[in-house]
Parts: C-alpha cells; sequence; structure tokens
C-alpha cells in the first residue's frame, strides 16, 4: 500500500467508527476540494449503502455562483440528503463580507453552524480539516470536542492512542471529527487525480472578471460587489487554491486548465494554501485559534 | 511516484530542543512554504532579544504554549524528501503532559529521543523510552542535543552513549542510534558537521530517509474486528472493518468470533470495487455465503490465534487525574469492542527510574503499572507482541467520559474462576448457597399470543411449589416501570430487551431464578441477551404458528395491526426471527402448558 493507500484506509476507518459509535452525525460540506474528497470517501467508505447521513452546506449566500451549482449537481448525482443552512437572522440585520469586517464570519459561518447543528441536534460532524493547514490545527486530535456552545478547549483534549477512539458524549456535547487530518494538500489533488474526483470548475485557471484589492485578486461573481474608486474591473486568468465567500477569496493568477497542470502548480508553489483566504490573518498569528475556540469549525 | 511513509515522534525532556530540532529540520531542507517562513521570522523577533530565528515557534501553534515557551500538545507536521514521505509528532517534554506523548508514541513507528548533552540522560528520557516500548515502537534514535555547549566533546557524547546502553539492555528494539547533534546551530541535523569529525555516522535526516521498518506484510492468517454491518437492503449484507493481519480470499471459510460459527467469504468489496483478495491494511466489506451471528465488535478470523475470556494482565499507563483504585468500573475499549471493565488487581507499580516493580494499592497518573483487567463479559484480545490490533485499549471513566488509561495486553489470565467484574465481598456465589439453589435466567421467545407467559407463569408456579426463589419479568411489569420511556422502534426494542437482560442478570447476581417472557424477535438482541448473562442464559422457544397465533389473538392486538393501527407488531409489520439454536422447542397446538412445563424442566434440569 502506498502513502495515499493508507490515508484513505486511514479516514475510511475513521468514518465507520464515527457511524458505528454516534447517534446522529453529519458531514459538513463547503464544495471545496476537501469537501470533494470527504463525499467521495464516504461514498467508498459505506458502499453499497448510501452515506448513513446527510449532508449540510452552511450558505453565507456570498459563495461563488458556480459552487451552489456544483453542489446541487453532485447531491443529485451521488443521491445523497443535502442540507443547507442560512442564517437568517443575520442577512436580516444586514451582515455582509464588504463593511460588516470580523462579524460576518462570526454571524454568518460560525454561528449559523452553530444553530444548524443545534437545529438538527446533530452529535457528531464531520469536518475536512487538515492538520497541515494552520499551526493550531495542527495541534487537534482527530476527534475534537465541543461543549454546548460548541467551543473548543485546546488544553484538554482526549488522548487518541492507536486507532482506539473515545467517543462518548456528555448531554448537550457534540463532536467534529476530522477523518482526513494526516492529509496534505499535495496528497489531497493526487488523490483527487487518482481517483478522478469531480471538483468545482472555479480551481481551474479561465478568464474571470476580477478587481486587484490589498494585494489580492478578488473576482467580481455579482453586483453585490462594490468597486471602490481608483479600482477597475479586469479579466484576469486566474484559478482559486481554496472556495470560500467570493469577496473574501483571493485568486491567483494561472494559466493551470487542467488538474494534472493543478497538482504540478501546487507541487513547486511556495505559499501554503491560507495565504490566500482572508480570515487567517486578521487578528495576528493566533487568529485561527481564537476562532476555533468560539466554535469556528 | 508513490514514496513510503514514515511516521515519527521527537521527545524528551522539556528543553532538550526537541521542537527546536524539527524547526531546524524543515528549514534547512527548505521544506517551508515561504510565508509560513516569514511569519516565523516575524513570530520570533517579538519576544526574542538578539533576532534570531527561534525554530521552536515553528511547531508550538497553541497560544498557551506560545505564553508559557513549552509544548502542551503534540504537533503534526508533513514533509517529504526526494525519498521519503514524513509525519512527525512533535511531543510535550513536561511531566505533566505524558499523555500528550503516548498520544504520538502510538501513532509512530520511530522515535527519536533528545537528550541534552549538559544533563545526559535524565528521569524523563528514562520515562520516554518506557512508554514509547510499552506503545510498540522498536525504532529509536537518541540526539544527543546541544553539543555545541559541551565543546563537540568525544568523550562527552561516549559517556552518555554508556548511559543510553544502560538503559535499553534488555530492551527488545530493532534500532537503537546515538547521534550527537546541534538542534540550535544545526549540526548533523541535516548533513554531517565538522564539529564532530569522530563520528562516522549519517546526519539525522539520512538515518530517518534510509531506515528499513519492517511492516507485517504477511499474508498468513487473517483477522478483521468488524466495525459496522453493511445493509442497505434485504439482499445485501456486509461487514465492514479494517484487515488487523494476513489476508482473505473469497471462498475462504472464516469463523465468527465469540459464537465460532463458520461460514465461506462469497465477496470481498474493497471499498466500492469487488476484489478476489484482500490483505492487512485494507478497508474492506466482507460477505458470507450463509447468515451467522456478526455484529459490530465481533471478530472474523482464520487461521488465527484470538483469546476469548474474562481477564487478563495488561501494563498500563495511567492518564486520569484521579488515582486508579482497584474495584472501580470503566469501559474497556479494545479493537471495535466496548464493554464494562475493571481493574481487580494492581501487580505492580514500575518505577520509571529504575525500573523496579513496586507494590503498590493506588496509580497516580503518568505512573506506569501492570495491573489485572476483569471485563463484564467475554471478550476477544489476544497479547500486543502478537496482534497490535487486539492487544492494546483504552479505559473510559464512565462518570466523565475520560480516556482514563492505555495499555497493552501481556497475556490472558486463566486460573480465576470466581473473581467477576464486580470486587464485593459477598459474591453471587454465597447468595445462591444461602438461598439454597443456582440461579439462571429462563428467557422465553416466540409471537405474541404464542403462550410464552401461560407457560412462563405455570413454570413459575411449579418452580415456587419447590421452595425456588424466582421472579418473572413480563410487559406488564417491565414496560410500565422501568421501560415505560421506550417506544416499539427497532432502537427502542434492542433497548427493551438490553435493560431486560441487565435486570435479569442483577437478579441473578441476587441468586433468583428468573423467567422473561418477551417476543424478543431479533436474533441479534437475543445474543446480546445472552451475551450480558452469560453462562446463566438459556432460551425456551415457543413455536406457535403464526396463523394460531392469530387466531388465538387474546388481546385483540393482531387486528389492529392488520387494520394498520399498530406500527411494527411483529409477525404482521415487523419480523420474526426463529431461534437456531435454543434450549428448549415447545409447540402450543397439540401439547398443554402443564406438559410444557414438564418438558422444560427436564430438558433444562430444573
Amino acid at each position: 500500500m502506498d502513502h495515499l493507500d493508507k490515508l484513505e484506509a486511514e479516514a475510511i476507518y475513521i468514518l465507520r467508527e464515527t457511524v458505528a459509535e454516534c447517534e446522529k452525525p453529519v458531514m459538513l460540506y463547503s464544495i471545496g476540494k476537501d469537501s470533494s474528497v470527504m463525499l467521495h470517501l464516504a461514498l467508498k467508505a459505506f458502499y453499497p449503502e448510501k452515506p448513513p447521513f446527510p449532508f449540510l452546506h452552511v450558505n453565507t449566500t456570498y459563495k461563488f455562483k458556480e459552487m451552489i451549482e456544483f453542489r446541487d449537481r453532485r447531491a443529485k448525482e451521488c443521491g445523497i440528503e443535502m442540507l443547507e443552512y442560512i442564517n437568517e437572522e443575520g442577512l436580516a440585520r444586514g451582515v455582509n463580507p464588504f463593511t460588516s469586517g470580523a462579524a460576518y464570519t462570526d454571524v454568518m459561518k460560525t454561528e449559523a453552524l452553530k444553530k444548524a447543528l443545534k437545529l438538527y441536534g446533530f452529535t457528531a460532524a464531520f469536518g475536512g480539516g487538515r492538520r497541515d493547514e494552520e499551526k493550531s490545527r495542527a495541534k487537534e486530535r482527530i476527534c475534537s470536542f465541543r461543549d454546548e456552545n460548541q467551543t473548543w478547549n485546546p488544553k484538554n483534549q482526549r488522548p487518541e492512542l492507536w486507532k482506539l477512539f473515545n467517543m462518548r458524549l456528555h448531554q448537550n456535547e457534540s463532536i467534529r471529527v476530522f477523518p482526513i487530518s494526516n492529509w496534505t494538500e499535495k496528497d489531497i489533488w493526487q488523490y483527487i487525480k487518482r481517483e478522478d474526483i469531480p471538483i468545482v470548475s472555479l480551481y481551474f485557471a479561465k478568464e474571470r472578471p476580477c478587481v486587484r484589492r490589498d494585494g489580492q485578486i478578488i473576482m467580481v461573481d455579482d453586483d453585490r460587489m462594490p468597486i471602490g474608486d481608483g479600482e477597475k474591473v479586469e479579466n484576469l486568468k486566474v484559478r482559486f487554491r481554496t472556495l470560500g465567500c467570493y469577496p473574501l477569496t483571493g485568486g491567483v493568477e494561472s494559466d493551470a486548465e487542467t488538474l494534472d497542470e493543478i497538482v504540478e502548480e501546487t507541487l513547486a508553489s511556495v505559499d501554503s494554501e491560507r495565504t490566500s483566504r482572508i480570515i487567517d490573518t486578521d487578528g495576528g498569528s493566533a487568529s485561527m485559534e481564537k476562532r476555533k475556540r468560539e466554535g469556528y469549525f | 511516484m508513490a514514496r513510503e511513509l514514515l511516521k515519527f515522534i521527537t521527545c524528551g525532556s522539556v528543553d532538550d530542543g526537541k521542537s527546536t530540532l524539527i524547526g531546524h529540520m524543515l528549514y534547512d531542507a527548505k521544506l517551508l512554504f515561504t510565508d509560513q517562513e516569514q511569519s516565523l521570522k516575524l513570530d520570533s523577533m517579538v519576544g526574542s532579544a538578539d533576532g534570531d530565528i527561534d525554530y521552536s515557534l515553528l511547531l508550538d501553534g497553541l497560544m498557551a504554549e506560545r505564553e508559557q515557551g513549552i509544548t502542551i500538545d503534540v504537533a503534526y507536521r508533513y514533509f517529504s524528501t526526494e525519498k521519503r514521505s514524513f509525519i512527525v509528532a512533535d511531543t510535550p517534554g513536561h511531566e505533566e503532559y505524558t499523555r500528550n506523548m503516548a498520544v504520538g508514541a502510538s501513532f509512530a513507528q520511530l522515535a527519536i529521543l533528545l537528550i541534552d548533552a549538559t544533563k545526559g540522560v535524565v528521569v524523563q528520557t528514562k520515562r520516554h523510552l518506557r512508554i514509547c516500548a510499552l506503545m510498540g515502537i522498536r525504532h529509536y534514535i537518541f540526539a544527543v542535543n546541544k553539543m555545541d555547549l559541551v565543546d563537540y566533546d568525544e568523550k562527552r557524547f561516549l559517556e552518555i552513549q554508556e548511559q543510553i546502553n544502560a538503559e535499553i539492555e534488555g530492551m527488545d528494539y530493532d534500532l537503537a542510534l546515538a547521534i550527537p547533534v546541534s538542534a540550535t546551530k544545526g549540526d548533523n541535523v541535516n548533513k554531517a558537521s565538522d564539529n564532530t569529525p569522530w563520528y562516522k555516522g549519517d546526519a539525522l535526516l539520512a538515518v530517518l530517509e534510509d531506515v528499513k521498518i519492517d511492516q507485517n506484510t504477511s499474508k498468513d492468517g487473517f483477522l478483521m474486528s468488524v466495525q459496522r454491518v453493511c445493509r442497505p437492503n434485504r439482499t445485501f449484507r456486509g461487514f465492514e472493518g479494517e484487515i488487523a493481519l494476513g489476508s482473505v480470499h473469497v471462498g475462504d471459510e472464516v469463523s465468527s468470533l465469540p459464537s465460532g460459527e463458520k461460514a465461506k467469504v462469497s465477496g470481498i468489496l474493497m471499498t466500492d470495487k469487488e476484489v478476489q483478495e484482500a490483505s492487512a491494511g485494507n478497508a474492506v466489506t466482507v460477505s458470507l455465503d450463509r447468515e451467522i451471528d456478526v455484529s459490530r465488535g465481533c471478530v472474523l478470523a482464520k487461521d488465527t490465534k484470538v483469546e476469548i475470556g474474562r481477564e487478563f494482565l495488561a501494563e498500563m499507563l495511567w492518564m486520569d487525574e484521579g488515582k486508579l483504585v482497584r474495584g472501580r468500573n470503566y469501559y474497556l475499549k479494545l479493537a471495535t469492542q466496548t464493554l464494562p471493565a475493571v481493574i481487580s488487581d494492581i501487580r505492580y507499580r514500575i518505577d520509571v527510574n529504575s525500573g523496579e516493580q513496586l507494590p503498590a494499592d493506588e496509580i497516580e497518573k503518568n505512573e506506569l503499572a501492570v495491573c489485572e483487567v476483569s471485563v463484564g463479559e467475554k471478550v476477544l484480545f489476544a497479547p500486543f507482541s502478537k496482534i497490535k490490533e487486539m492487544g492494546s485499549f483504552i479505559l473510559i471513566d464512565r462518570v466523565t467520559n475520560a480516556t482514563a488509561a492505555c495499555g497493552v495486553v501481556l497475556k490472558a489470565e486463566r486460573n480465576k474462576r470466581n473473581l467477576s467484574w464486580q470486587q464485593v465481598d459477598i459474591d453471587r456465589q454465597m447468595r445462591e448457597e444461602s438461598l439454597g439453589q443456582k440461579a439462571r435466567t429462563i428467557w422465553f421467545t416466540g409471537l405474541s399470543g404464542s403462550g410464552k407467559s401461560a407457560i412462563g407463569n405455570a413454570l413459575e408456579k411449579r418452580l415456587h411449589s419447590m421452595g425456588m426463589h424466582t421472579m418473572l419479568l413480563d410487559g406488564d411489569n417491565v414496560r410500565m416501570g422501568l421501560n415505560r420511556d421506550l417506544s416499539f422502534s427497532e432502537a427502542d426494542r434492542a433497548e427493551n430487551i438490553r435493560r431486560i437482560a441487565e435486570v435479569a442478570h442483577l437478579l441473578n447476581e441476587a441468586g433468583i431464578i428468573v423467567i422473561t417472557t418477551f417476543i424478543s424477535p431479533l436474533r441479534v438482541d437475543r445474543h446480546n441477551a445472552q451475551r450480558i448473562l452469560g453462562d446463566s442464559y438459556s432460551e425456551v422457544y415457543v413455536n406457535t404458528p403464526l396463523a394460531v397465533c392469530e387466531e388465538r389473538d387474546v388481546k385483540g392486538l393482531y387486528k389492529r395491526a392488520r387494520a394498520g393501527e399498530i406500527e411494527f407488531f411483529t409477525g404482521i409489520n415487523s419480523p420474526y426471527e426463529v431461534p437456531k439454536h435454543a434450549d428448549v422447542t415447545v409447540e402450543t397446538v397439540s401439547t398443554g402448558i402443564e406438559e410444557n412445563v414438564d418438558i422444560i424442566m427436564e430438558k433444562l434440569k430444573l
């Protein structure tokens, strides 16, 4: 077995353990490449049964249009149950990515996720987090517990030994499970290629209407995007290494139009993927841990 | 190209420089992305007087760690060179966080133990070495660090080498190598250093790239713990799991443990592809040619020795804040089994410094001990040295849910007949003696209206008249009280049966003869009851045809079920699985109640 076979077997083991031990699991689906891999693993782990849990997408309403189309198409093709949750209260309050600052992520992602999990009463949520993404995640266990306020206590993580996961929960406690913790970005791309996993077209370079803003290239995906004085919309050949809300996701200029080219570009890349995700660096190097303590995935 | 993967850990005492070593290795090998590198430079300039790079900041990711300047939890890092892919778990050195160090060790194939050249081998080095050995690591590199502070003195290195030799003597290992390094200066980290011309071996990174790790690739035997039963429709029934050892082929005859029933493998799905053969490490779904008792926690095996018993001897690392106290109840998780268990005896505590075996009444956090574990039901296991997956376990605190301990099975304990998992002064045998009877549970099963209650009732009267102490558990006295919160859904019915079995078990423990008269339609639930009750369990199948039951319809339930008024009514819209191995089968069409009582009394030797 090579490296990818081992990572796949490990992820499948974790998926099956969780389903066997937890009452009400759900798989969080963010439409990105990691979610695509997670969905693929879920289809494989339980075959010929359909994944015995629903999928949940927390929609901020500012996702790229191509993402939503892709989500709906894949759900149909795979015959899975796809739940969507939108924090309507936040929308009503006018929270948006352009003027609300950090409150946008807090309300439309963190708070929305907490509300959705509570609404459905999910006790275990699979996430596609990887330890190579960021420093505080490098220390998170595969099974990560959340108290009733959905917060994480990094100082008191349950020891995880061998493949023996202790998933016992107290009332109101829930658990986040990260089956692909040990995968790197490189592994993800190589696996997508090997398994021929469908991914959103945004990962491939194409001419797209963009503006340059604070050193990032932001795509103008719809007319809600305000264009500042001195900014101009230009057609740039870009692709995206991570996907999220279009106003907060920086593209990179690229000619990589095929999977092979993407993999090659990734292997040669010197910037780790979160550079293009604006949320991480707001508030210094510990900002992700802070967000996670507050319940961000 | 597919590269081989090596998982390793770094351990050693606080300030021995573990995080710095790995940080430096990644930095020098250009294995850092540029933005990580930048943030490293920025970070280390805040809090560092001379502006030198502090390589440990790369790994100490938690705010509390940065504040205290120590590593609290395991950090995983991923890198690859031309030759290999690596996952390194950088583990905390502080004694307080020993359990987090154990987490890293359980995951690794090789350990780098750091030793401060100015201090030599210290207690924490010995503790970590013992824990690594406990967790099954067989490859060790001793990185004698801070050589720059002892002027790269060969004599000092050899002294420490002597100390290391003393520690590993008598240990079972495949590799034990000492390398003189300086994590801050980079000597012998990624390339051989000019400062240690007397050292002829390879630099650390080269050793990591070239070290051979024997993986168990033998295709002999077969063992797989069942994680889950896959049952998407009426025709397909497969058992999901990861093969722990050996290989399996379509057509192989395998045994399901603990029942021992045999069946042939009729299909193997390697995830979503049909294959003829699969081997250790593969995630598979196995189908069998006939229906035998298999559920989560069972083991499918072929030509592999697995122990079935209730007691074993284990070496454990205690991880809980509270002390280990003999006789307290825990959940044991071993492979995919979770069972109630108790530490019935503490044989000895292991002094981490001297390795001495010391008598102990209790074990404190971060201590190692050899204990006897008694399990509430029969458990499948094997010595850790033989089958890693069947010999490693954790203990879970039943109140806090904390993982209180981890351990490995040394061997089965046999000659301990009467020791049950509950350590009490008055035991079942004594209670039975005072009542002058042998406690047992007579478990009736059959359709609604088959005559279970009538026969059970008559049986109880008979036993009572003989001076026996009995208790009849039936729908009326259980559903209305203990189980009134349960519905008739499949899950609640399973729970209903489980609770009844547990109550029967308690009554048996009190010396009472128990008669239960529940439909208990599913084999898996009856099997579960049998597991709870052990040898005390006898099954009586009241075999009355559905048509007869429906005709009798004493309570008018069939009529209502046919009219669609009752959901999940056994025989009508919910299945009844006929017992295959009932101790007694009676029929009620031509045999009367008292006659059936006679048959049962005789067959069960009551």
